[in-house]
């Protein structure tokens, strides 16, 4: 799986909610894209990763 | 009566958009209060993993996040990147940035105005930062634009009002709130665009570089509302030569 540009190995299936939660991601401050498409955050319980998965993890910082 | 500030349907008292970047978290507080500002722009960046400081937590709860879309190169792009913005839940607006120029920085106009209509329709508030073009300017408002965003200067140089005469155009022929984006450096060129007619000024650099920026900021609210003040006391005539006697020209002691 690639992660924010990074190769990961996936080693069992898994929900997007339990990868984000294990990787002490905090929900409220991120948005995710999932091989190109934005996941709502509704989804992130049903959602299944993948080895092929493209995962795009985003947050805000400070800009102009 | 307050002098509002309409974008969408939000109405705002500040007409001082703040931009966030170059600051260190702790400071931005500190800024926000002393300029008065109601809106701020945030950037989207990839996550770290493990958890991190999160500038959403450095921020005032009433103030109005405008996330842009910097880092886009095409109008797909910038659409990602407000969709993704949307989803972490901090309302609808949206600073549309399309930049493909590295070396200038400048906006790429005719991907600006495809992702503004494309994100209108998804009804998102769309205020498309661009190069100050009235056709442009015109096929923004077309598009669906909540206001326009004209450079004053490049982005980062605090070269001030570079652009002044075609941003009038655009004050004096667009019904959109004008918001005068990059490139303004000191308070007294956002007191002169202010001056002119632009219904905002939005400003980073300026401040994140000032020496002390919580000051910087509280000179930059004075100097907008000073302005607006101005403009909408019309300012006073010009003479084109000769002189005009301020004080009476009768009653002096030698009748």
């Amino acid at each position: 799986m690639k992660i924010n540009g990074k190769v990961v190995a996936l080693e069992k299936k898994i929900t997007l909610q339990d990868y984000l939660n294990a990787q002490e991601f905090d929900l409220r401050l991120i948005a995710v894209e999932l091989n190109g498409k934005l996941v709502p955050k509704s989804a992130y319980a049903t959602v299944i990763l993948s080895d092929e998965d493209v995962l795009e993890i985003v947050r805000f910082v400070g800009g102009g | 009566m307050h002098d509002l500030l309409t974008i969408g349907k939000h109405d705002f008292r500040s007409r001082f958009i703040l931009g966030s970047g170059k600051f260190s978290l702790e400071m931005i507080k500190a800024v926000i209060e002393h300029g008065g500002v109601e809106m701020i722009t945030l950037a989207l960046r990839r996550a770290n993993i493990g958890g991190e400081a999160n500038i959403l937590d450095y921020l005032p709860e009433n103030i109005v996040v405008l996330p842009n879309t910097s880092g886009a190169r095409d109008a797909g792009e910038a659409v990602r990147i407000a969709r993704l913005a949307r989803e972490i839940g901090c309302g609808d607006f949206i600073k549309v940035e399309v930049i493909r120029d590295s070396k200038y920085l400048l906006p790429d106009n005719y991907e600006t105005i495809k992702a503004t209509e494309m994100l209108a329709k998804e009804g998102f508030i769309v205020m498309p930062y661009m190069y100050p073009d009235l056709n442009v300017a015109r096929a923004l408002a077309e598009a669906g634009a909540a206001a326009v965003m004209p450079l004053g200067a490049p982005i980062g140089s605090n070269k001030g009002l570079c652009t002044r005469d075609f941003i009038k155009i655009l004050v004096d022929e667009i019904n959109l709130p004008i918001i005068v984006d990059a490139g303004i450096g000191r308070p007294s060129q956002a007191c002169e665009a202010m001056e002119m007619g632009v219904a905002a000024i939005m400003c980073n650099t300026a401040i994140a570089t000032a020496n002390d920026t919580a000051l910087m900021a509280k000179a930059f609210k004075l100097a907008i509302e000073a302005g607006r003040a101005a403009y909408l006391a019309g300012p006073g005539r010009v003479l084109h030569s000769l002189a005009e006697a301020s004080s009476p020209l009768t009653g002096f002691l030698e009748e």
